[in-house]
């Protein structure tokens, strides 16, 4: 994607050629096994390939594990708030539609504390990549039960398993007015992790990536019959939709679904089950930040327009 | 009028024989009718016509409590105070000499307000009086028997009767007719009040103008023929060009002035307005109003914003407020410049949707867990209003910090004249920095002495960072060491005191030393002014002072303070009375500035504060001076 500076004085970005390591930060402190850590690796795979200037580019995240993302990357970095990582990015792309913009969330983060965020993000469809670092569970805050918890999983706060069905990400964000990308894949299937950045990064609007993640310390035995038994995940297979055919070739099971059928993918989504691959994409969505798009000003011409507001209030 | 009706009094006004004329320098007029009626445009009508003839003028709102309340109710009294003088009017004043009223219940309403004068005039619309519906005339006779009682001189006027002649619809016509009546009474120049006419129905048909001027005419001529008395206000030619707006647009255009390009808000009486006005005009001038889905997304997407790029602000009240608080310890935390504007209603909880309190201070000065330093500056008149976002933005930036707004709901709704601003197109931010970032800088290269840094915004080659909420150090690293926490926090903290440094000792109204000193802030400034200049013309020593910051506080107060025998603040937020139940000095919760004032200076301020939903009365803030003095010393 080429990113079209609006800003008057804007600096050109130089002519570099970036290599993974220019997006290196500092060492990442996730527990050794942590799925994190291959998410991280594809989305620097992902900024090396596009080569997208670090200075331009800006990861959001709120508070978690999954949220200490940004640290370890060499570009703009926003560590903010529980549950908030949405509405600042929504901010920061509404400031500057010219950077690219990621939004990091935990799963606590994104379907709990910041539920209501992610619906109206989803439908406001800003221009940006999102990662949901779902390891169901609290992973930062020691062991609590999370809404994409399955039931009867006994967590520090639910010790008896967990009461209530698992919240379902995918339903949720395809039942969502405007909703215009949903993927879903998973930090053991690093090529597939890595072609759903892609697809996700290529889609012009909020783009949602359902990432199952494993948490060794506090929900190891979750994922771990997927991650052995490829025969029980099962592959979304279309010419318009995500492929890789190492992750065709592993799993078997492939299911033939257009990714511009809302009501099929609906369909997919409510039943659950390990399915990587592209849900839904709409590239027709309205994209709020194109909607509200102002033109550049200069002070004078700011100023004009206050003296015709102060005539208008003139007696 | 003809030349064979009027005559000229002494002072060279026209009139017919049997009139007589008032000459006062001021007066107070309420009009009030059901909501929907339209009292509150025949009130503004009424008012920009004062203004533009050369009145000081200052208008308040008077709200339903309800958006529909049922017709012919106290609780539906909605119209406009007009309190208007030959010299400037700074406040709503005490008690309404004449009032129109287009029902006994509205009328009824005034009277449990307080807020007519014993002997105030009241055209009443008396159509209710005979009316055809029993229980209607019962309730105005039953209305009458306590307003009767009063020293009121009431003058029944057919308002609906007459108006019928000209509309199908009376609830559509009595208020271009009692601007009639209003404009005859006061003598006001009837080609402005068509040209007001012409402004208010601008976007409507000539027919729709023909109609309320005819309206009009009808309640000038009735009143010129059945009113035996008129008043006389002089006025002064207008010397510069004013503009007349209420405090919510003022603040909106000190907005566009400061060049901030983005108000994320959701809505929330009594700061909505703010935002309607913005949304009409603000993409005009690049800038846009977000409705965010909540207060906590509206001020996540101006942190996110102004990180970005250029200063952004959000505008609230109480309740939005109390849902802000982490994010703004974020922008604390983070040296993310922040506008935040709240427009402060009664409370806790929803309180008083649309009635003026100053309670917010202190949570807003202590309203975040940690330490959480930031800038609270409070406009006093609603020329203030514009201006005060202009400055918020600058130290906003200067001072990488939140900047505190705290308007209210008097000055949200009040009107009133101010002189037009010089505009200067240094007071519009520019576009954010986009230079490399020199090498070596880093994202808090606190300056030791003074806190301040340089912010890097994204697009800046070399400027890479992560922001964190976490304690850091200049590197934005997360770094638990306790010197890095407590480096951080003298850092932030000593920005507040460099901004101080640059504060002149603000000046007191009235003398530099005496017996009492009045501090106020916000919105009150007008009342308190009023009141010390009265009881200065009675030889009270008294002099006030307002301050327009309370984080930090402007210098010099201790000594000013050593000046005054007594000094006490008034403020409309609640505090104990002295001589309550249980209550002793070691007990009393005072006045929020006052606690604060006490903290900082350790001099025994006292207090009087009052919480009645409604602007403090001149003559309220003189007693409690009165009393403050006989009470000799310190409190
Ligand atoms: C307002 C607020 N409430 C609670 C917390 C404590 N807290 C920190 S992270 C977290 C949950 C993290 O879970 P998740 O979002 O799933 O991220 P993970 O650690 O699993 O990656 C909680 C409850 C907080 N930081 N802020
Ligand atoms: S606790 Fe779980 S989610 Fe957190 S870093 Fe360790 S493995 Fe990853
Ligand atoms: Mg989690």
């Amino acid at each position: 994607m080429t990113a079209t500076c609006t800003l008057t004085d804007c600096g050109t970005t130089p002519d570099t050629d970036y290599s993974m390591d220019d997006y290196q930060g500092p060492e990442a402190r996730w527990c050794p096994g942590c799925g994190d850590h291959s998410v991280l690796s594809s989305v620097q795979r992902l900024l090396a390939t596009h080569q997208m200037a670090p200075e331009r580019t800006v990861f959001v995240s709120g508070i978690g594990c999954s949220s200490r993302f940004p640290h370890y990357l060499r570009t703009f970095g926003f560590h903010g708030i529980h549950g908030r990582a949405l509405p600042v990015s929504v901010g920061v792309k509404l400031a500057r539609p010219d950077l690219d913009v990621f939004a990091v969330m935990g799963d606590g983060d994104c379907c709990s504390i910041g539920a209501g965020h992610w619906i109206h993000a989803t439908r406001y469809n800003v221009n940006m990549t999102v990662l949901l670092l779902d390891n169901n569970i609290y992973g930062l805050t020691k062991k609590q039960t999370s809404p994409t918890t399955p039931q009867g999983f006994k967590t520090n706060t639910q010790p008896r398993g967990s009461y209530l069905p698992a919240l379902n990400p995918l339903t949720v964000t395809l039942g969502i007015t405007n909703a215009s990308f949903v993927a879903q894949t998973a930090d053991w299937a690093p090529q597939h992790l890595y072609e759903t950045l892609e697809a996700a990064y290529a889609h012009q609007g909020f783009s949602f990536v359902r990432i199952m993640q494993r948490c060794p310390v506090w929900t190891s035995i979750l994922f771990q019959d997927a991650v052995r038994d490829p025969a029980r995940v099962a592959v979304l297979v279309h010419e318009r939709g995500i492929r890789d055919a190492g992750t065709e070739e592993l799993h078997k099971h492939h299911i033939d679904h257009d990714p511009s059928d809302l009501d099929a993918a609906r369909h997919l989504a409510e039943e659950g089950g390990m399915r990587l691959g592209l849900f839904y994409r709409d590239a027709s969505c309205p994209r709020y930040e194109e909607t509200r798009r102002q033109a550049a000003y200069t002070p004078a011409e700011r100023i004009a327009v206050l003296e015709k507001e102060f005539d208008r209030h003139a007696v | 009028m003809t030349a064979s009706t009027t005559a000229q009094d002494a002072t060279g006004v026209s009139v017919p024989p049997s009139q007589k004329v008032l000459h006062v320098r001021e007066h107070c007029v309420e009009i009030v009718s059901d909501s929907g009626e339209g009292a509150q445009k025949c009130g503004q009508s009424f008012g920009a016509v004062c203004a533009k003839m050369g009145n000081g003028v200052w208008t308040v709102e008077i709200i339903p409590a309800e958006i529909q309340p049922p017709a012919r109710t106290p609780a539906g009294a909605s119209g406009v105070r007009i309190r208007f003088g030959t010299g400037p009017v700074t406040n709503g004043g005490n008690d309404a000499q004449l009032v129109v009223a287009f029902n006994e219940q509205v009328l009824l309403a005034r009277l449990r307000a307080n807020s007519l004068a014993e002997d105030a005039v009241i055209l009443i619309e008396n159509c209710w009086k005979d009316h055809d519906d029993e229980t209607i005339r019962a309730a105005w006779k039953n209305a009458f028997e306590t307003i009767g009682k009063r020293g009121f001189r009431i003058i029944e006027v057919p308002m609906e009767e007459l108006c019928l002649t000209v509309v199908d619809d009376p609830r559509r016509g009595k208020n271009m007719f009692a601007f009639g009546m209003l404009a005859a009474v006061y003598d006001r120049d009837v080609e402005r009040c068509k040209a007001q006419i012409a402004f208010t129905f601008r976007k409507k048909s000539q027919e729709i103008y023909d109609r309320n001027s005819k309206l009009f005419d009808l309640g000038h001529g009735w009143a010129k023929e059945n009113l035996d008395f008129r008043i006389d206000i002089p006025t002064h030619a207008v010397e510069r060009e004013m503009l007349v707006m209420n405090g919510n647009t003022a603040l909106g255009m000190g907005a566009i002035a400061s060049g901030m390009d983005l108000c994320s808000m959701y809505p929330i009486t009594p700061a909505t307005s703010v935002s309607h006005y913005l949304s009409d005009v603000f993409e005009n001038a690049g800038g846009i109003v977000h409705q965010a889905e909540d207060e906590i997304a509206a001020a996540g997407v101006a942190i996110g914003a102004s990180y970005a790029g250029k200063v952004a602000f959000t505008v609230t009240s109480g309740p939005g407020l109390a849902l802000k608080t982490e994010f703004l310890g974020l922008a604390t935390m983070t040296e993310v410049p922040l506008v935040v504007i709240d427009v402060q209603r009664g409370g806790p909880s929803t309180g008083l949707p649309t009635k003026v309190e100053q309670s917010d201070l202190l949570a807003v000065l202590w309203g975040q867990p940690g330490d959480a330093p930031k800038v609270i500056m409070a406009p006093s008149t609603i020329e203030e209003c514009f201006h005060v976002v202009i400055t918020a933005r600058r130290i906003a930036e200067t001072f990488r910090c939140v900047v505190f707004i705290l308007s209210d709901a008097n000055l949200a709704t009040g009107v009133t004249p101010f002189p037009r601003p010089q505009t200067d197109p240094r007071w519009v931010a520019g576009p954010p920095d986009q230079s490399p970032v020199p090498e070596g800088l880093r994202p808090y290269d606190w300056d030791p002495r003074t806190g301040l840094s340089r912010r890097f915004v994204p697009g800046q080659p070399g400027g890479m960072y992560t922001l964190t909420g976490l304690v850091h150090d200049e590197n934005s690293k997360v770094r638990y060491a306790p010197g890095v926490n407590e480096n951080a926090c003298e850092m932030r903290s000593r920005k507040i005191a460099v901004l101080q440094s640059t504060l002149q000792p603000p000046t007191p109204h009235g003398g530099d030393e005496g017996d009492v000193l009045v501090v106020g802030w916000g919105s009150t400034r007008g009342a308190i002014e009023e009141a010390v200049d009265i009881a200065r013309a009675e030889g009270l020593a008294a002099s006030s002072v307002n301050l327009t910051f309370l984080s930090p506080l402007e210098p010099g107060l201790r000594d000013l303070f050593s000046r005054f025998g007594a000094v006490m603040t008034v403020e409309v937020n609640y505090s104990d009375e002295k001589d309550a139940p249980y209550i002793t000095d070691e007990n009393r919760r005072r006045g929020q500035l006052c606690t604060l004032l006490r903290a900082q200076t350790l001099v025994d301020v006292d207090c009087w504060t009052r919480v009645p939903g409604a602007p403090l009365r001149p003559a309220d803030i003189l007693s409690a001076i009165r009393a403050k003095i006989a009470e000799g010393g310190r409190s």
